[in-house]
Formats: structure tokens, sequence, C-alpha cells
């Protein structure tokens, strides 16, 4: 290089300081301290990389274009979820997990890192007091993780292989529980009934060597459970476990399923308090309750609250250390790493600012509008719900019955720059609406169903009279 | 006094912020409320009625959650009270957590991924909407392909350890493609490699072999020899190690494997100090993963989210992680992955947000500039090895002599026979200067270990301050060692007691649980 190469990220690459440096340790170039790596191994080219952006501006520049080719949900109709939610962000939270102090930090020890542990520790008590549970851990990658670790902590506290798969769940989801736990634990499923569990069904399969029961409440299709203490009385008659993946988003007005019967609640943290994130912004949440035989499972940290030398001061420090992979390596409870905090930290103060009846509100306006998206599509002649439970958020429709598939409908609305839902199957989808969809929307995304619907029959009619012409046959 | 100034004392006189702030629940007052919820619409009422009252019986919550109620300004200040409580890596010369490469977290990449054009992107959105996001995706994979030398790499990974998990997963899957899955029941590490590539080994079924170095702190390939057979699916290796040292032996390792049919798993955690100068897929490794958050500059978040990167050679290519990002000519398209894949280790593309800081950082550097980062790093730690050895009471065990990498596992060992005080005192007392500090990953295999990997991003001036703070420590465990078994005296809080932690009967992993065990307690 013909001028010395002088980097703002890295400021030693001054010529000066690196002279003095390499002087200092005896060394006559870094290549001296490259011994140990042996000459055959070595790249001995410049990396194929594109040319660098080293000016901030050319940077910047180079990346908002490369975004603005996004077009958001802020400028589309969605109603999309599947694990992905859009609801609204309150501006406290992005201001204090933008916090340098927050943002930058890592794995700090509970003096110079007081905030971090007392903001996780407040997440794990907010969480606490939605979910009425004792015991909620500093956060796991998502609710996919947090749903697989639960699983295979009833397997080895019952030493059991088998379990039942009673609700409806995500097919990424189930892929992914299904390949974390496939070594330890044999998943059978339980087909659902009208949108949520079979009792009976789950009753009749119910044995000394079942694990746990895995109910997912709200389900795929968004169908929230009502017979929780039911299954929770199965299940723990023959000494199953009952374990069941949620979304917290509903329980400012939704019994939580620690108070009928849960032994495992999990899920993902995204609907309290994080953008969407293009599906980047998930975190896993386990809750017990205050028993040693699951705690000391769970292979999360976990806060705690301690006292200190002056009478008053709240300390924290780790809860059972000595379960986690950090202490014992293999010999620990699965393993722990660099997870979810700062989404943990996020969804404390979203919690904070809501308070009871934020998520009070919260729950009813999410029931009121889902209600009502289900009323105004169900209202579309051949337009079917596919069941009749309690919904929350997200509800499936069935459209064969007007002609269509589930991914005409999408490319047909997409056009008018609305996203329908998701596609699951050919003629099923999956609509969602939160808070941020309004009356006005939905009313939209009805309008524009039946205007298909209606051209569907349209065509179906016209189809029929071409086919009944003459001139027809003879071609 | 007037004017000038007196000069600096020898050592910063920091104090932490200490606000004494309540614990959140505290602070509340019945009533108050810190954000609305948008209001049910009258037309949706009329239509759909009291929607919580027709719940079915059980459904409806009868005690509302206990969580505070509190203004908005009163949760602001809270929280930014409890953000100053923290020593993030923006504020402190964060050498002090070896293996996890503190690197600066450049903040013109915050800027660029602070727009509704990246924050309010549904995954399940048109392709043809997410253009921007998908290409940022695919660019950045192939950026890492070539950084690592592997075939394809995907981001679809939430963290290291994730990573480590996907690599074990592929293993695993592959060799079950191949019938030899019930055959290969064993996974070789060593002590100085993560500990999470045990754990996940575990966890996938493995049965663990874990080696030790040699004499001289080199992962052992005699050891290593004598331990692989047809049973053995794969070695998981960080190289470097987390001490530092490269092994010079790696491709004999990664053949020795191969030669009884097992894969080769690269744990590149310890990447800063290699990048542009060898790469995994040269010596040999079937599956690597990268920190992504930890080489490549996005912010830890105080634990999370990172991203990992998992590389693979061809042969390994079906079994990566899905959904994958297609390029169809100038156009990028989702694919979920083929029936040899993992499938999804968590939901769709991975922590996008970190991706896309990820790719800024790269593109800020080039090629010329990622090798400016590996080598500033490797000079920074030897450097600031110098400077600790000249410490008396602190060693850096093993390969006596010989350089180090991008970071060095050291030994407070001769400090703790003369005085007493231990490398964990030690860490609580830096903390009093402004500086974090730790110990090591268990088991302590050096004795009173502490490690420190300066990275590329301090100032020569600054690794001397954290040299002269580990100096002045030793200086004051030697002559007045009351002060460091008392520390901390400038944080947040005092010194904290832990026996509550360990018994269920006392600890208190939430407020309500504290609430039920201590009903008598003040405030509560």
């Amino acid at each position: 290089m013909s001028e010395p190469f002088v980097h703002p990220y890295i400021p030693n690459t001054a010529p000066e300081v690196r002279a003095e440096m390499l002087a200092a340790v005896g060394a006559a170039s870094v290549e001296e301290f490259y011994a140990d790596v042996p000459a055959d191994l070595r790249l001995g080219r410049a990396l194929d990389l594109p040319e660098p952006l080293v000016a901030e501006q050319d940077l910047a520049r180079h990346v908002s274009g490369l975004l603005a080719r996004n077009v958001p949900t802020t400028e589309r109709l969605s109603f999309l979820g599947q694990g992905t939610y859009a609801h609204h962000v309150p501006a406290v939270v992005d201001e204090v997990i933008g916090r340098s102090e927050f943002l930058t930090a890592y794995a700090g020890e509970p003096y110079e890192d007081h905030g971090r542990f007392q903001a996780l520790w407040q997440y794990q008590s907010l969480m606490g007091e939605l979910l009425a549970m004792d015991v909620v851990n500093v956060p796991t990658y998502d609710g996919f993780q947090a749903t697989g670790t639960a699983l295979a902590m009833a397997g080895r506290m019952t030493g059991r292989r088998r379990v039942l798969v009673a609700s409806d769940v995500l097919p990424a989801k189930l892929s992914k529980v299904r390949d974390y736990v496939r070594v330890h634990l044999d998943l059978e499923t339980v087909p659902p009934v009208d949108g949520t569990a079979d009792v009976a069904g789950i009753t009749d399969r119910l044995g000394g060597d079942v694990a746990a029961v895995w109910i997912e409440t709200p389900s795929r299709t968004g169908a929230v459970e009502h017979r929780l203490q039911a299954i929770a009385d199965a299940a723990h008659a023959v000494g199953a476990i009952l374990v069941v993946g949620t979304d917290p988003v509903g329980y400012g007005v939704l019994t939580p399923p620690a108070e009928q019967g849960a032994d495992i609640v999990c899920g993902d943290i995204q609907s309290l308090g994080l953008h969407q994130w293009y599906g980047g912004a998930h975190g896993g949440f386990i809750a017990v309750h205050d028993d040693p035989r699951f705690v000391m499972e769970m292979p999360s940290r976990l806060f705690g609250l301690a006292t200190t030398d002056v009478p008053g001061e709240v300390g924290f420090g780790d809860v059972a250390y000595d379960r986690t992979s950090f202490a014992h390596r293999e010999e620990g409870k699965e393993w722990v790493g660099t997870a979810a905090a700062l989404w943990g930290i996020a969804a404390g103060v979203h919690l904070a600012l809501m308070g009871p009846q934020g998520m009070r509100d919260l729950g009813e306006v999410l029931l009121a509008r889902t209600a009502y998206a289900q009323r105004a599509l169900g209202a579309i002649p051949g337009i079917r719900l596919t069941d009749g439970a309690v919904h929350l958020r997200e509800f499936a429709i069935d459209v064969a019955g007007a002609g269509l598939t589930a991914s005409g409908v999408v490319d047909a609305l997409r056009a008018e720059g609305i996203e329908p839902g998701v596609p699951a199957g050919e003629h099923e989808l999956v609509v969602c609406v939160t808070e941020l969809t309004s009356q006005r929307d939905i009313d939209r995304l009805a309008a524009a169903v039946t205007g298909l619907v209606a051209a569907s029959a349209a065509e179906a009619a016209a189809t029929l009279d071409t086919v009944a012409t003459p001139e027809e046959h003879r071609a | 006094m007037s004017l000038p100034i007196a000069p600096k004392p020898a050592h910063r006189r920091f104090h932490q912020a200490r606000w004494d702030e309540p614990v959140i629940f505290e602070l509340s007052t019945p009533g108050e409320r810190g954000v609305l919820v948008t209001a049910v619409e009258p037309g949706v009422r009329d239509t759909v009625g009291d929607v919580v009252a027709t719940l079915p019986e059980g459904l409806a919550r009868r005690t509302p959650p206990a969580l505070p109620e509190m203004g908005q300004m009163r949760v602001l200040k809270h929280y930014l009270r409890l953000s100053q409580e923290n020593l993030g890596a923006d504020l402190n010369v964060d050498v002090g957590q070896g293996t996890c490469t503190m690197k600066y977290a450049p903040k013109v990449n915050e800027q660029l991924i602070s727009t509704p054009k990246l924050s309010a992107m549904h995954p399940l959105q048109d392709p043809a909407d997410a253009q921007g996001a998908l290409e940022i995706i695919w660019r950045t994979e192939r950026m890492l392909a070539e950084i690592s030398g592997m075939e394809e790499v995907s981001l679809h990974t939430q963290g290291g350890s994730a990573a480590i998990w996907a690599n074990i997963a592929m293993i695993r899957a592959y060799h079950e493609a191949n019938g030899e899955g019930a055959q290969r029941r064993e996974v070789i590490t060593t002590i100085f490699s993560h500990p999470s590539n045990a754990a996940a080994a575990k966890a996938a079924g493995y049965d663990v072999i874990t080696l030790h170095p040699d004499a001289d702190g080199y992962p052992d390939l005699a050891a290593l020899k004598r331990a692989l057979s047809p049973r053995t699916a794969a070695i998981m290796v960080t190289n470097p190690e987390d001490t530092g040292i490269y092994n010079p032996a790696i491709r004999e390792w990664v053949d020795a494997a191969h030669a009884v049919g097992a894969l080769a798993s690269y744990d590149q955690a310890n990447a800063n100090g290699i990048l542009g100068i060898t790469r995994a897929r040269d010596a040999g490794f079937d599956v690597c993963h990268f920190n992504v958050h930890k080489t490549f500059g996005t912010p830890h978040g105080s634990g999370g989210p990172g991203t990992g990167a998992n590389g693979v050679s061809a042969a390994l290519a079906p079994f990566l992680p899905g959904p994958r990002v297609v390029r169809d000519g100038d156009r990028y398209r989702v694919e979920e992955g083929g029936p040899r894949s993992i499938g999804a280790i968590g939901p769709f593309h991975g922590v996008v947000p970190n991706i896309v800081r990820a790719y800024a950082w790269i593109m800020a550097l080039g090629a010329e500039g990622l090798r400016a980062v590996a080598e500033t790093a490797v000079l920074n730690n030897n450097y600031l090895m110098k400077r600790i050895l000249e410490i008396p009471g602190a060693s850096a065990p093993y390969a006596t002599g010989r350089r180090r990498i991008e970071q060095v596992r050291y030994s407070w060992q001769e400090l703790f026979e003369e005085t007493g005080i231990s490398s964990e005192e030690i860490g609580i007392r830096a903390s009093d200067f402004g500086m974090h500090y730790w110990t090591s990953h268990h088991p302590y295999v050096v004795p009173q270990p502490f490690t420190l990997e300066p990275t590329e991003s301090y100032s020569k001036a600054e690794l001397d301050e954290y040299a002269d703070v580990l100096a002045e420590v030793a200086r004051e465990a030697r002559e007045t060692p009351e002060v460091v078994r008392t520390a901390p005296h400038n944080q947040t809080v005092h010194h904290t007691h832990h026996d509550d932690l360990d018994d269920p009967e006392r600890w208190a992993i939430t407020w309500r649980a504290y609430r039920r065990k201590y009903p008598d307690a003040v405030g509560a």
C-alpha cells in the first residue's frame, strides 16, 4: 500500500503509535505474532471483498440505498403474523434500549453492571406478574428455543420419552422443537378439534410413559385454549408435565396458564415492545413455579435479589449458577450463551409502561378487533371461518367455497397494496389483526376480499357460459 | 485555587453512578398510566359486544396482573438511572472480557438500522417488497463465505452458541444420512474451546470427550489420535483457543478426524486476530461458525441478541438450517430448506438488525481493513501482554516466550500465593477504576485466571490505562489488601452477599416470590 492505512475504528493504525508498540514488544513486524500459523494455511492474498466505503457518508448512502428498496408494513396494509407481530412500540422502550450503557454492555458483573442485573431481574419479575409465576428466566433466543427447552426439561424430570402435541403449532416451530428434542423425546400429535385441544383424545393417549402434554395457546391459527385445567388434571394424574407455549400479549384479560394447572409456560416476547425487524427481534421466556425440581433443570441465567453490606441497598447475583454450562460445561443443563437480553429489557420497560390497565386494554382491543375481523370476513359468501374457538389476534379462513386459493388471494390483494395474511395450505389463509389494525383497515380488507370473491364468481359464471356454447365444443 | 488546573493523578478518580434506585414495583402509584392503548371503535364494539364478558368460563382473568402503575416520565427516569448504573463498552476500556471480542460497534450503523424501512418489515411480506433486506442478507453471507473460505454461509442463528447447536445438528444429520448415526456417538473437544461446544454436543445426544493441552499449552495431537475412533462424530474445537494460542497442527487435527470418518467443526469465536490471515476451509474444516456480534462489530446488547454465521463445505451445504436467501439474476427470494436441511433453528432469517450492522461494518473496512483489524488486534494483545507480564505476580502460563494471537489467559497464582487475594477480588476492585474484568470460563485449569482481549478498538493509551489499573490493584493486594477485600468502594452497590442465591428456600427470582418469602420485608 502506498499510504498508511489509518481507519477510524482502529486507532492503533496510526503509523507512529504502531511503530512504538512494535518496538515495545521487540517485534520487527506483526508477522512475528503469527509464527504458529503454518505457511501453507496462510491465505497469501487479499480477501476478495467489495471495495470498502471508508468515508462514513459513503457508507450511509450505500446502506440506506439498499434499505430504501424495502417497502415496509407501514406503507402496506398488513395482516401478517405467524410468529412476528406488528404492535405499537412505546417511544420510551426504544429510548431505553438505545442507551449506550445497555446497548453495548455484555457480561459485566453485578457491580459495574448493576443496572443490567436490575433491569433483567425486573423483566423476570414483571413477566412473573403477567404470567402469575414465580420464576422467569433471562431470555433465551426465542419462543422456539424456549419450547424446546421446556419439553427437554420435562423429559429430564420424568425420565419419559412421549410428548403429546395437542395444539396446532407453527410448522417452523414444530420443526425446530422436534429436531431439538428428538434424541430424548418422541412427539405425537393429538389433532385438535374445532381449533382447540381434544381433551378426550389427550386422555386416551396419556399414560405413565408420557413426559409432557404440549399446548399452544393461542395456537398457530390464534385459537385460545379454554380447557387447560381439564388437560392439566389429566396430565398430572399420570405424572406428566403440562407445558404451555403462549404469547403473553393477552394476559391482561385472559387467565394465565399457571392458574389453570400449567407447570412450565414458555413462548416469545416479541409482542411486548419489539418492532418486527423482518422477524429479527425475538426472545424466549421460560416460566415455572418456585419449585427447585423445575428451577434446577433450567439452562438459562436466573438473576436473584441479594443484600449488600449497606442496609436498604438492592443487590443482585446469579441464582443456582451451578446448573449452567458456564459452570460445568456438558454437565450443566443444555447450554447458556449470548441470547436476547436487550429484548428482555425492552419487554420489561414495555410492561412497566403498560401497567395492569394497559395490558387489559390491549387484550380487549385485540379480542374485539379479532372478533370484528372474523365477522367481517366470515360474512363474505364462500368464505368460511375454520373453527368456532375464541381467537386472539389471528384466525384462519377457508376460501375454497369462493373458488379461490389462499395464494391466489394473496397475489390478488398484494396488487392492491394489501398483505391479506399467510397461506397455510391450499385454501386456508391465516389473518392477523393487532391494535395497529383499525376498523377501517379491516373493512378495507373485507371489501377487497368481497371484490375478489365477486370477480371469481363472475369468472366462474363466464366459464360456464363459454363451455355451453357450440363453438367451444367444435374447437 | 486558580488556573492552571493541576495535573491528573496517576489513576482515574472514577465513581459509578449511585442512584440508590428502588425496584420498580416500589415506584407504583395506583391510577397512574405510562402509555395509553388505542380505543376499541364504537363500530367494532357495536358489532362484537363485550368480548371480555362473553369469554368462555374461566378464560377471563379474575385478578389483574400486579404490574406497577407509573407515569411515563417516571418509568423513563427509572430506566435511565439504571442505564447509568451500567458500564457499557462505549464507556469503558472493555478489554477485560476475553473470548468475547468487545470491540467498537459504530454509531453510524445504529443510525442506519433505525428506519421503518427495516424495523417495520414483516418477514412474510412479498419478497418483492423486501429486496433490500434480502440483498443485504445475501451479500453478508457471501462476504462471510469469502472470509471463511467455506462454500455456503447461513446467518439464520441468533448467537454463537445457537450456531454451535446448528453445527452439531448438521453433523448429526450428515452422519444419519450416511447411515452412521447410530455408530458415531462421540464428540471430541478441548478444555480451552468454548464450553458450549461440549454442552451443545451433549444436548444433541453425544458423549463428550474433552482433551487437555500438552505441557506447553498446545492442543495435544497425540491425545486426539488416541481419542479418535469410528465412534467419533466430530471434533469441535476453537482456534486460537481461549488461551490465545493458535494450534499449529490444526490441519493435522482435521486430517486425523477425517481419517476416521469424523467431521471437523471450527468454533471461530476467536477469529478476530486471523481475519484475512488464514481461513477455516483452508485448514480443511467441514463446518464452522462466527460469532458475528463479536468479530463483526455489532453491539452485545447486555447479553444479546447476537448473531451466528454457520459456514459449511459443499458436502454439508444441504444440511444448512432454513430458510435461505437465494439470488436469481438481480432479484432475491426466500427458499425453504431442502429435504436434508435441519430446518429452522429459530424464526425466519435470524437477527436481521445485527446482520445489517455487520454488513455495514464489513463494508466500512473491506479486505485491507479486515486485515488491519486482525493485525492490530494481535499487536494490541501482544503489547498488553508485555505490560501485564511486567506486573509482579501476573503470569501467562503455557507457551513461555511465545507470542499470542488475539487474547491471553493469564494467572494471578503467584500473587494469590503471596497475598491471598483472588482473581475474582482483583476484578471487583478493578471495577472501582471504571474497568470491567472477568476471570475466565470454568473450570479454572489455569489457576486464578483472567483473560484479556484488547481487540483493535482501543488506543495504546487506553491499554496502558488498563494495565496501570491492574498494576495498582496488585500493589494494593500486597500493601493494603483490605482495600481490595472490601471492594467495591466506588460502585453503585457495595459488597453483595450471595448466600441466598443458592438456597431454594431463600432465593428470590421475581418480586412476587420475594413478597411471598419475605412478607414482613420493609416496602414489600
